[in-house]
């Protein structure tokens, strides 16, 4: 049955509840009243509004046309002056009355005014000059006296009386803040950033700031002359603006019977204490001893109210807001979250101070996640940090990257900055606006979204953000994608359950995993890339190899191009060739017209463009094993010239690189695997940034380097050991190699696995044998080297049935042009 | 869901295709990617890409979907419906018959 609800209040709570109701299909006749003669506007705009950056049609939030919509009763300039809770109906200043079913009281706040001599005028309210900052008559009419004049002071220097303050300068010269507090935004700021604001508002903004200012008195007899403060001082002006707190508007709940302390006690529901059917919303609402006066809590509990009266969810609770805010005035960054200053010596606190630049940043770390974040100067990071805070996220280990951007991809931009069209992932061509539209179509996890849209299919560096935007456009009901964990998506289980299930079942090949693993026994394509790589580095020689769970770059030992065509990369090893090997590549090359001839970055020449059907033929022509550039695998070693010829050479790079790609080449892994060995430390090789790198150093040493790129990914490798023999050198490269294959997830490149084990814990297992198993890894590998056989030899019986057929037979689609 | 008429043709022998792969045929003006499933029955849609042309004969596939090599966008190999936004690709009616590959009805 439909019932009768009433709403009290016609704000940002009372409005933000009622849409949530109706996006709930509550069934509900809905009344509302409202102080205010308007629709509901966005009162934190009232701020931009002042400062004329908005104009007035533009912070309304739902005009009246909304309400009719929605068949909504829409009561405004109505003040309702008691509930009769037995008669269950609200009385209003008129003597009308209306019953109700169920009553949401969401009446907000008023600015508080201090108790100051001549702030009021017996006739007219506020003294002629004084205005309050709380509504849109307020703004209206200081706005309109502030044009005429010409100095005016702001009482209270919180985040209300700054932007206040700095909405007056656009329309009169001279502006005081008067503060009562020993700094600014005393509540969010310690006093060390506290001063570092008040710097910046004072020389940047040209806003005088008195501090420990306390105002006694209004001058003036019929309008205003200036303000006097308790140690004498004068402050002549002809406008003054109080924003010095705000208190709930409770008296008439008071007065009605219902329980109100500080606010109007609310239980997790948000049903006011003892009350079946009346609601509070907002800040009028005290929940668990506080009161919210910002605007975040409101839409948790709009929503949780919202559950509970729809009857969607009944067990919906509201546990309390975590608090985070930001300043909006242009120019002055500021924002501020949880702790202000540590609690115990356990709290780990971080800060960085630059006063020349006005940039100010402390972090509060408890139990590893933020407990608390200022901001001053310095804005770029608050979105993160706000992200890190409310989620109590783990943070990265390396504590700097919270407080700046560190060779990763330039400042991040937060979703709601961002225009629709903006692109998003640039390998895909993806725009913020394509993810919302799969978002708002009920796709509300990332990896979802990913799959759906393809952003952040391409070099990845771009999932960060593609996250943030599933999450903001899920407006915080993103929802945890189980299959995160997992090593594939299609079999529910992280790595290491996953190899003890195969190990305990034997199983052998990539069917057998679906069959005996996956609930119903449904197999999976995109799974089966990343199941054949586990199951043969697991079985080595005994793995059942099922030519179908490999990609095609597997299945033909060449990289499919954009028209499918293949391109061939024989095998050079440390890059290092002969002319008579460079002869019979000419010699290919010519034969069978190949469009492109390249050399590639691993040192290795690249035939680009061969049709499938000639990879046998051009193999047996070119008679040199494959380089392998073509598979998630063991790729190149590059090189340097090293000692023999390099005046600066301390190390024989060529022979160790040469050596270490002989060993291992072919080796499958869960990602790439490319390597560098470098004479000296002028480092020609890139060794710095290879998955493992090795440098000579002067001595007969070498320096191992782990976990480096140099791709989309930009990182310097960690230092893994110093050895003094090339043997060493091999020797912990595959103990290196064996335990990243054991233990990264499928396509995690060692950049990202290295920092997520930790070098020290690697270091221990690899070099220091800490947990008695480097004999193991050493066996593995060489189990793995000697299961090794090229696979361009697979060509004079294909191993499956049209193996090099081709699959873009008569016409040739999009053409790659030849260059001569 | 396209399901496209064509003339009756005996593309090949069955032993042509390996279990989880597929093979293209040429079929008059039309190319089509015949795969043979895991659990023995046949699909046959167009055997190119409408993104951006890739060969979905060389595509990964399960029992369900194929995926490009290309750009690894899915297509429902009953349906033709894409998984990722993308426009649908032609199915074709196929079967067995006697060890043999029979496309159409």
């Amino acid at each position: 049955m439909t019932q009768r609800l009433v709403v009290i209040g016609n704000g940002m709570a009372g409005a933000r509840t009622v849409e949530e109701i109706l996006a709930r299909n509550g069934d509900f006749t809905i009344t509302m009243f409202g102080d205010e003669p308007y629709g509901n506007y966005n009162r934190i705009m009232l701020s931009n509004l002042l400062a004329g950056v908005e104009d007035e049609a533009g912070i309304y939030l739902n005009d009246l046309g909304w309400y009719a919509d929605n068949g909504i009763t829409l009561n405004a300039g109505v003040k309702i002056e008691r509930i009769d809770r037995a008669a269950k109906t609200v009385i209003a200043a008129d003597g009308t009355s209306t019953p109700y079913d169920k009553l949401i009281i969401a009446t907000g706040s008023s600015s508080w005014t201090p108790p100051i001599k001549g702030i009021h005028n017996p006739k007219r309210g506020f003294h002629q000059g004084v205005f309050a900052f709380r509504t849109l008559d307020d703004t209206r009419g200081m706005i309109r006296y502030a044009r005429d004049h010409e100095r005016a002071v702001v009482i209270g220097g919180g985040l209300l009386g700054l932007e206040a303050a700095r909405g007056l300068q656009t329309h009169l010269s001279d502006v005081t803040l008067l503060h009562a507090m020993g700094h600014l935004m005393e509540r969010q700021l310690d006093e060390k950033a506290g001063h570092m604001l008040q710097a910046s508002v004072e020389n940047k903004l040209g806003i005088k700031v008195v501090t420990n200012a306390m105002t006694t008195e209004i001058l003036g007899k019929d309008r205003v002359t200036g303000v006097k403060l308790a140690d004498g001082t004068q402050i002549p002006c002809d406008v003054v603006v109080i924003a010095a707190g705000i208190r709930p508007n409770t008296r008439m709940v008071a007065d009605s019977g219902l329980p109100v302390e500080r606010g109007i006690v609310v239980d997790d529901q948000m049903r006011v204490r003892g009350e079946r059917d009346i609601y509070s919303v907002g800040e009028c609402a005290q929940h668990r001893g506080n009161l919210y006066g910002l605007v975040a809590p409101l839409w948790d509990q709009a929503k949780v109210l919202a559950d509970h009266i729809t009857g969607r969810d009944t067990e919906a609770a509201y546990t309390g807001s975590k608090l985070s805010t930001k300043l909006k005035v242009a120019g002055i960054d500021v924002a501020s979250m949880g702790l202000i200053a540590p609690e115990s010596d356990d709290d780990e606190v971080i800060i960085y101070n630059e006063p020349k630049k006005g940039v100010y940043k402390q972090l509060i770390i408890r139990d590893g996640v933020l407990a608390g974040a200022i901001l001053v100067g310095d804005n770029s990071k608050a979105a993160s940090l706000i992200q890190s805070f409310d989620r109590a996220q783990a943070l990265p280990e390396e504590r700097a990257e919270l407080l700046f951007d560190i060779g990763g991809p330039a400042g991040e931009v937060s979703p709601e900055d961002m225009p629709d069209d903006a692109q998003v992932c640039n390998c895909n061509g993806v725009s913020k606006g394509a993810i919302c539209g799969v978002v708002n179509a009920g796709c509300k996890t990332v990896s979802g979204v990913m799959d759906k849209t393809r952003a952040g299919k391409g070099c990845g560096t771009c999932k960060p953000l593609v996250q943030r935007i599933v999450e903001w456009a899920a407006g915080g009901e993103a929802e945890e994608d189980p299959a995160a964990s997992w090593y594939v998506p299609g079999v529910p289980m992280p790595k290491p359950e996953l190899m003890a299930a195969i190990r305990k079942y034997e199983l052998k090949s990539v069917s057998a995993v679906f069959d005996k693993l996956v609930p119903g026994g449904e197999h999976d394509a995109k799974s089966k890339m990343g199941l054949a790589s586990l199951l043969k580095m697991m079985w080595a020689d005994q793995y059942v190899d099922e030519r179908d769970a490999r990609f095609i770059n597997d299945r033909v030992h060449g990289n499919i191009q954009k028209d499918g065509t293949f391109s061939v990369v024989p095998q050079m090893k440390g890059g290092v060739t002969t002319p008579a090997e460079l002869k019979r590549i000419a010699e290919v090359a010519e034969k069978y017209q190949v469009p492109m001839v390249k050399l590639t970055g691993g040192q290795r020449i690249d035939l680009l463009g061969i049709p499938k059907e000639q990879l046998p033929a051009i193999w047996a022509d070119l008679d040199i094993p494959s380089g392998y550039a073509y598979a998630k695998s063991f790729r190149t070693v590059k090189t340097c010239v090293g000692s023999d010829f390099c005046r600066f050479g301390v190390g024989d790079s060529t022979a160790l690189g040469i050596a270490i790609e002989e060993r291992f080449q072919g080796l499958e892994g869960p990602g790439k695997m490319k390597l560098a060995v470098t004479g000296c430390p002028r480092n020609c090789a890139e060794a710095y940034v290879k998955d493992l790198g090795v440098v000579a150093i002067d001595g007969g040493k070498w320096e191992i380097y782990v976990g480096g790129a140099a791709g989309a990914h930009i990182r310097k490798g960690d230092l893994l050991a110093t050895v003094d023999s090339p043997e060493a050198v091999i020797r912990l490269t595959g103990r290196f190699l064996q335990y990243y294959r054991e233990n990264a997830n499928w396509l995690e490149r060692t950049y990202a696995w290295v920092p997520r084990v930790g070098i020290e814990k690697i270091r221990a297992v690899v070099v220091d044998d800490a947990e008695g198993i480097a004999s193991q890894l050493d066996d593995a590998i060489e189990e793995a080297v000697q299961a090794y056989k090229d696979p361009w030899k697979e060509r004079a019986v294909p191993a499956t049935p049209g193996q090099f057929r081709t699959s873009l037979p008569l016409t040739v689609l999009p053409q790659v042009p030849v260059r001569s | 869901m396209t399901i496209a008429p064509i003339a009756k043709t005996i593309l090949g022998p069955l032993d042509e295709i390996p279990f989880g792969e597929g093979r293209t045929y040429a079929v008059g003006a039309d190319m089509i990617a015949v795969f043979r499933l895991r659990d023995g029955s046949l699909r046959a849609v167009s055997a190119v890409c409408p993104h951006k042309g890739g060969p979905l004969a060389d595509g990964q596939i399960d029992n369900k979907v194929v995926v490009c090599p290309l750009h690894l966008y899915a297509w429902d190999l009953s349906t033709g419906c894409s998984q990722s936004g993308q426009p649908p690709i032609s199915v074709y009616p196929v079967r067995v018959d006697d060890g043999h590959i029979i496309l159409g009805d």
